[in-house]
């Protein structure tokens, strides 16, 4: 029995039933602990103060916003390759919630700069190239949405992910490139190098949080476009009956 | 002059772009009317325009390739061409390719040679002109051939010029960023070399690219 | 050389068109493509003619599959489909020259081919101002400027007159005397007299959906 036969609509639906729920209740226990320990636990920095606990939002947000694009990535290719349809469709499940987490990663990046630089956007490297997968991420569901025959989207929407992902890493490696000589603030801290050891867990358990509650939604969304796949060939069933 | 079908179609192209309403010169003449009405925005004190100049060349040049891209594939496909084209004795990645050479020679080709009217304008220094050329000549073949695939993957969408230019705008980030520096660091006068390295190198990897993925693309279109 | 049909079956927009097509087509033969509408008659030339892939089965043009070399199987055939392929902004002349160019055609074979259509005397005219029936027989003239043994005509006669119908059927015929073969959808007699026949009968799909659209397997 290979694991391909998981790729089947309705063996998929059977399989990731039990897991729906076991997923959610894991990613609130361990998304409310984390936001205590960050929030109430930690201390404020002696330079950022309290707005320092934004990056426990922040960072989180900011991986999975690049992450998410490799899983459809991933996805995609493999439904190209051995032409299983819930591959594209879990794809396509995720290119919104990785949208809304590269939305909350700048979001969160700008409430974090406004005091730090007093504005509210600066072009860093790190910034725009999240802001560049934004653009990604618009450019795939806009394609989605714009292809009526669901196989023919689910075809050239793998195309253009595959396309993307390497231009997305191109496009990094040219912000990075660009960033050198327009020389803006540094987002350095942002990333956790230098976290102190006080906010080490509590960011590993938000990471590791933000990473459950992205597959719970990830399996539900996945399972939400399979069964509207599944509604509309039993209503173009009953049209041809 | 040479008679293979590649060839044969990359003429055929190009005559339908020059023809009226192929829209070869309407996209050069909105690269110039693009470029004309910077300095009307943004005022016009040399240092700033000088300043400015190399990434407003690029970023009208980007635009004005994407205007004439919709057609690149999108006219073939509704009067039935491509699939005469699918049929012709080349493979399909070549037929691609042939039309993006095409789609460069119609619209990369003469923007790279009115640049320099165009960055003197924008009071860009004598001395960055060669570099500016030589960086739209090194670049613009990067904005067909990718292009190419944004206008292969959209064809069968009706009114899909807005959807293309979402899809390919973000794919030009890295050929705008390079091409730009070329002429900032001719500006400030830097090595050039380097920079030009990637650019090539951008339009050498887009053109290894681009007919695979464009074919892929059609054949899924066509079915 | 042979077209060979062996267990044909396209699977379209999650729905099977046609399945288990067995046909046999020998050189010097033209054959009627029947069927009612919706049947799958342009999908079936579509598929031999490459655009869409077979789901199942494979279709072998003197030896060549389809399935393994499409590519080869291609450069052995001609499609006429619904759409012209001509360009308006280009002349009468100057579009035959274009795919005589393409299929790297001797030029003379344009002029003959125009002259042979009727159309010789708009040679100069831009295709625009073609009527829908010119336009057509500039569409069907491709074909004498490209050099392959299998011609695929979906409904080569419509907006033609009676004498251009019979025009077409006639090179039919010259092409089958010279080793070639035809397979047309046609909902008119064409006149090509006996040729095989090879009918389309609506799918069944209630009974047989098995694969067609993998969201319609097992119960859930």
């Amino acid at each position: 029995m290979s694991i391909w036969r998981y790729a089947n609509p309705a063996e998929f639906m059977r399989i990731t039933d039990p897991l729906v729920a076991p997923l959610w209740g894991a990613a609130a226990v361990l998304l409310a602990v984390g936001l205590w320990w960050s929030v109430a636990l930690t201390p404020d920095d002696y330079q950022q103060g309290s707005t320092v606990k934004i990056l426990f939002i922040h960072v989180p947000a900011a991986m999975l916003a690049i992450n998410t694009y490799a899983v459809m990535a991933v996805a995609s290719g493999v439904g190209l390759i051995r032409r299983h349809h819930v591959s594209f469709l879990v794809a396509k499940a995720a290119a919104p919630v990785g949208a809304a987490f590269t939305a909350i990663a700048l979001i969160t990046g700008a409430v974090w700069g406004q005091p730090m630089w007093g504005t509210w956007w600066v072009w860093d490297a790190r910034l725009t190239a999240v802001l560049i997968m934004f653009f990604f991420y618009l450019g795939y569901m806009a394609l989605w949405a714009a292809v009526e025959e669901p196989e023919k989207a689910a075809d050239l929407s793998a195309v253009l992910c595959l396309v993307g992902v390497v231009f997305a890493f191109l496009s990094r490696y040219a912000v990075n490139f660009w960033a050198t000589l327009h020389q803006g603030a540094s987002l350095s801290v942002a990333e956790g190098q230098r976290v102190d050891d006080a906010f080490r867990t509590p960011l590993y358990l938000m990471i590791v949080a933000f990473y459950l509650f992205f597959v719970a939604i990830l399996l539900v969304r996945a399972r939400t476009e399979i069964r509207a796949r599944r509604a509309r060939s039993l209503r173009l069933q009953e049209a041809r009956a | 002059m040479v008679r293979s079908p590649f060839a044969a179609l990359v003429r055929r192209d190009t005559r339908l772009a020059l023809r009226l309403g192929g829209g070869g010169a309407v996209g050069i003449a909105f690269f110039v009317l693009a470029v004309v009405l910077i300095p009307l925005g943004v005022g016009r004190e040399t240092a700033t325009l000088a300043r400015i100049a190399g990434g407003v060349l690029w970023v009208a040049a980007l635009l004005a390739a994407l205007l004439s891209l919709d057609r690149l594939f999108q006219a073939d496909y509704e009067d039935g061409s491509l699939d005469q084209l699918m049929l012709a004795p080349m493979p399909l990645e070549q037929v691609v390719l042939a039309k993006t050479i095409a789609h460069w020679l119609t619209t990369g080709l003469p923007m790279t040679l009115i640049a320099p009217v165009l960055g003197a304008m924008l009071q860009l220094p004598d001395t960055a002109l060669p570099a500016l050329v030589l960086a739209m000549a090194a670049g613009t073949p990067a904005l067909s051939f990718i292009g190419a695939i944004g206008a292969a993957i959209t064809v069968g969408v009706r009114r899909g010029g807005l959807l293309l230019s979402i899809l390919v705008l973000p794919l030009y980030i890295p050929t705008l960023v390079f091409g730009a520096r070329v002429v900032e660091h001719a500006l400030l006068g830097l090595s050039t070399a380097g920079v030009m390295g990637l650019l090539g190198g951008l339009t050498l990897f887009a053109a290894a690219l681009s007919p695979f993925a464009s074919a892929l693309a059609l054949r899924i279109n066509a079915r | 050389m042979e077209l060979v049909l062996e267990n044909l079956a396209c699977r379209r927009a999650g729905r099977i068109v046609f399945r288990g097509l067995d046909f046999r087509l020998a050189a010097g033969e033209a054959a009627s493509l029947r069927g009612p509408n919706g049947v799958g008659k342009s999908t079936l030339l579509r598929v031999l003619a490459g655009l869409i892939p077979a789901a199942e089965g494979d279709a072998r043009l003197g030896g060549i599959s389809l399935a393994r070399s499409r590519g080869a199987f291609q450069e052995r055939v001609a499609y006429a489909g619904h759409l012209d392929a001509v360009k308006p902004a280009l002349g009468v002349a100057e579009n035959l020259a274009i795919w005589a160019g393409l299929h790297a055609a001797d030029p003379s074979r344009v002029g003959a081919a125009l002259e042979r259509f009727g159309i010789a005397h708009i040679a100069g005219h831009p295709a625009a101002q073609c009527s829908a029936g010119q336009k057509r027989r500039l569409g069907l003239a491709r074909l004498m400027v490209m050099d392959r043994p299998l011609w695929l005509l979906d409904e080569p006669t419509v907006s033609l007159d009676a004498a251009a119908s019979a025009l077409v059927a006639e090179l039919v015929r010259e092409h089958c005397a010279g080793g070639g073969m035809a397979l047309i959808a046609t909902h008119i007699d064409l006149g090509l007299g006996g040729g095989p026949v090879l009918g389309m009968a609506p799918f069944a799909e209630a009974a047989e959906t098995g694969g067609a659209d993998p969201f319609l397997e097992g119960a859930w």
